[in-house]
């Protein structure tokens, strides 16, 4: 069976692929659809949805059209979910990678250096960071990164660690190739099918991470992100429920969906762990 | 004929229970919310608008001002001002004690405002600059002697800009911190019970107070709840009867305003007049240029903002002067929304979309709400507008350094120019380290000089003159940006009467208040 047919079985994850690329194209044609800034204030505020042509998810507080900025959102929320999870591969992975292929004292330094990082919520890290670093779109990946990297860092070193015995591993050492080379070319394309998955869980969790953020007023005051929609609603949550629950609703189907094709990953991925599942 | 008789008597008796129920009524105690909690409530050691609103019930000064800053006797039950406008004499109360029991006399006037103040409060100290002595020739009479003329001086006797503290307590210690202190000693109405920090603080009615008959309540309870929401649930469930000015988001006003046995003020500001302004960085960057801030006023759309984000209360400003400041010059042309001509201004200067940085207050939502408004209307002239979101230690000290292009503020107008407008536009108020004076760094040699010579002017009419050239000058080079004039609402249930009736609402409201329950 090929990789698709694999990835498709699992329904679940179909699901998913169709949510994410709808969101995907969403952020795409934000700009075809909506070419007006999302922030400029076209109508009464406070419409309510279907009320008024062009408007199907009404006005908000200032009269900005909530549809645009769904639209809009969509493109900032995955910007940041797809850049801090690459940040935080980057970071994570060398240091996974040496602390498990090499051993000894240095896995022992770097594993010390990772745990330091993982015994600080990484929530209040996260706000710390962005507080101090003044909120932007860089702060926030950034912060967003600093605070996602340490599960990478564990999950490649456990991978190296048990495939850096392997016979292949050894032939390769044999031949005479330098360790940089095995480790790039012989054992991390190996271990890539659970950094795959373990990626794309990360990009939701981002997803989220910024929109917490933006919640409690430290988004980028600039972009116009689903977080920073429902933080700016919660004050009229009583005379304008469709203020928050467009961008809810948003946030709930993306973190869905990608975790839904986390799993169809997992299971193309692993054919042999899926269907022993099964 | 009995009949009639019966009749007779039940509409007279109709008629006395309506005249009965008009007449102020003694009892009961009145629960608000006080936001944010007071550093402390001494009148004198802090100045913080918490800190009046409490303190201003406690303390009293010589005068208070009604809703049209006519001064009215407090302290002093008469006055007299001499026709060169230099000596201001006050005859005092004859039975006004403190709460400690003591006579309350002219010294403590004269320890109050010589010593007292003139250590503690920076705004008194310097409106007290003009003084050249103040005497007592005997108990109860007081003569301020002024080195000059110096109109607003009659509007300096506020309880929160000249509160009396009393001598037999502070005289020789140190003010800051003297023991009395945690417990407040005034001549006021109502007298300080305790303080929970963190939840309520207490008065309680005083009832050896000199006005008969007054105060009608029996205490007040300042509930301290810190979230706005909060606070509006506390007032929809019956906890407290009033929202002072400023304590719930804007967008819950409207609904809060249609509750049952709801009423709204929007009186009880006029001496504040709090007044929104953009402060633009006169120093450097396209700031500096004239042309480019005449601009940022045609680019604002500042009816919508009021209308949409302040529920349509307060007045978009015509100049620097705000409309309940004297001496407003209303023959200027106001700055109407216009973004064409916006954008002619700014391709006249040569603007070239270089990145003008603008600084929200951090104030809550509506602020927020409101720095995003401004950045879209400058964005849609063309100016490239990057807002910067700061706290407000941030914010104080991003104006204090003078590290902004664009940021948002708002000033009391204190209801004379000489003590709440002319400390924004004249030079020797620069200096670095405070976000309240000069921030903006506007210097005019006339407008300096027309703001010096108004203030000591005498009569009034001479002061119009000058005021009426600077606003001319301060209009075409628009030294800040003249946002909107705001209007805080207070919500109070419409049997509490009598609320708000002075230019300072609740800071000396209590006082006059009563139930009719």
């Amino acid at each position: 069976m090929n990789f698709f047919a694999r990835f498709a079985q699992n329904r679940g994850a179909l699901v998913g692929l169709i949510i994410l690329t709808t969101i995907i194209l969403m952020a795409i044609t934000a700009p075809l659809f909506f070419p007006e800034s999302p922030w400029r204030m076209l109508q009464r505020p406070f419409l309510t949805p279907f009320e008024v042509d062009g408007f199907p998810m009404g006005t908000d507080t200032m009269g900005r059209n909530v549809a645009a900025g769904l639209m809009h959102g969509a493109w900032v929320s995955l910007l940041i979910g797809l850049v801090s999870t690459t940040v935080a591969l980057l970071i994570g992975l060398p240091l996974g990678a040496i602390a498990g292929y090499y051993g000894g004292l240095l896995d022992d330094a770097l594993m010390r250096f990772t745990e330091f990082f993982q015994t600080i919520p990484s929530f209040a890290l996260a706000i710390v960071l962005v507080a101090i670093m003044q909120p932007s779109v860089t702060s926030i990946v950034l912060a967003i990164a600093l605070v996602s990297w340490p599960p990478v860092a564990r999950l490649v070193r456990a991978e190296f660690m048990s495939l850096r015995n392997r016979e292949y591993v050894e032939a390769a050492r044999l031949v005479g190739q330098g360790n940089t080379t095995i480790i790039l070319r012989q054992i991390l394309p190996n271990a890539m099918s659970p950094i795959i998955v373990l990626a794309s869980l990360m990009v939701a969790t981002a997803i989220l991470l910024e929109s917490s953020l933006s919640f409690l007023g430290l988004g980028d005051p600039n972009v116009m992100s689903w977080g920073y929609m429902i933080g700016a609603a919660r004050t009229v949550i009583r005379q304008a429920w469709w203020l928050s629950f467009f961008p809810g609703l948003a946030i709930l189907l993306t973190v869905l969906a990608l975790n839904l094709v986390g799993e169809g990953l997992d299971d193309a991925l692993n054919p042999k762990l899926s269907r022993e599942r099964s | 004929m009995k009949k009639t008789l019966t009749l007779a008597i039940t509409i007279a008796s109709l008629a006395a229970t309506y005249a009965w129920a008009e007449e102020p009524r003694s009892g009961g105690v009145i629960n608000t919310v006080i936001q944010p909690e007071p550093p402390g409530i001494i009148a004198g050691v802090h100045q913080n608008a918490p800190t009046q609103t409490v303190s201003g019930n406690i303390y009293e000064s010589l005068l208070r001002y009604d809703t049209d800053l006519n001064p009215m006797p407090q302290l002093a039950r008469d006055w007299t001002v001499s026709e060169d406008g230099l000596t201001y004499t006050f005859y005092l109360h004859e039975d006004a004690t403190w709460h400690d029991g003591e006579p309350f006399t002219s010294a403590d006037v004269v320890f109050s405002t010589d010593v007292y103040l003139r250590e503690m409060n920076p705004r008194t100290r310097t409106i007290l600059s003009h003084v050249k002595s103040i005497e007592a020739p005997d108990d109860h009479t007081v003569v301020f002697t002024l080195k000059n003329a110096f109109g607003p001086f009659i509007l300096a006797f506020e309880a929160g800009t000249m509160p009396m503290m009393p001598k037999h307590i502070y005289e020789n210690t140190d003010f800051r911190t003297n023991e009395a202190n945690n417990h407040p000693i005034g001549t006021g109405p109502f007298k300080f019970e305790s303080w929970d920090r963190g939840r309520v603080i207490k008065l309680v009615k005083n009832e050896d107070y000199y006005e008969e008959g007054l105060p009608y309540l029996d205490g007040i309870n300042w509930h301290v709840i810190p979230d706005a929401s909060s606070r509006a649930v506390a007032y929809e469930n019956g906890t407290i009867d009033v929202l002072p000015a400023n304590s719930v988001e804007n967008f819950d006003i409207p609904r809060l305003s249609k509750l049952d046995n709801t009423c709204r003020t929007e009186q009880g500001q006029e001496y504040f007049s709090p007044f929104a302004m953009l402060w633009m960085n006169n120093r450097e960057g396209p700031t500096a240029d004239k042309r480019f801030r005449q601009a940022v006023m045609y680019a604002l759309d500042r009816e919508f903002v009021r209308d949409v984000l302040w529920n349509g209360l307060g007045k978009v400003p015509l100049s620097s002067f705000g409309s309940n400041a004297s001496f407003q010059n209303d023959s200027l042309p106001p700055y109407e929304h216009d973004p064409e001509r916006a954008r002619e201004l700014l391709d006249e200067m040569g603007y070239e979309g270089e990145e003008i940085r603008l600084l929200p207050i951090p104030y809550g939502e509506t602020w927020v709400r409101w720095a995003e408004a401004v950045q879209q209307n400058l964005q849609e002239v063309g100016i490239n507008v990057s807002t910067q979101s700061t706290d407000i230690g941030g914010w104080n000290q991003r104006l204090a350094e003078w590290d902004y292009d664009l940021a948002f503020t708002y000033l009391f107008q204190y209801g004379d120019p000489a003590l709440g407008i002319s400390r924004t536009y004249i030079s020797s108020n620069i200096a670095k380290g405070s976000p309240w004076n000069n921030v903006e760094g506007y210097k005019n040699e006339r407008v300096d000089e027309l703001f010096d010579l108004a203030a000591t002017a005498y009569p009034d009419k001479k002061r119009e003159e000058y005021y009426h050239e600077a606003q001319e000058i301060l209009h075409d080079e628009v030294p800040v940006g003249w946002l909107l004039e705001l209007g805080f609402p207070t919500l109070y249930r419409c049997d509490v009467k009598n609320l708000v009736t002075t230019g300072i609402g609740l800071n000396d409201g209590f006082k006059n208040a009563w139930f009719d329950r």
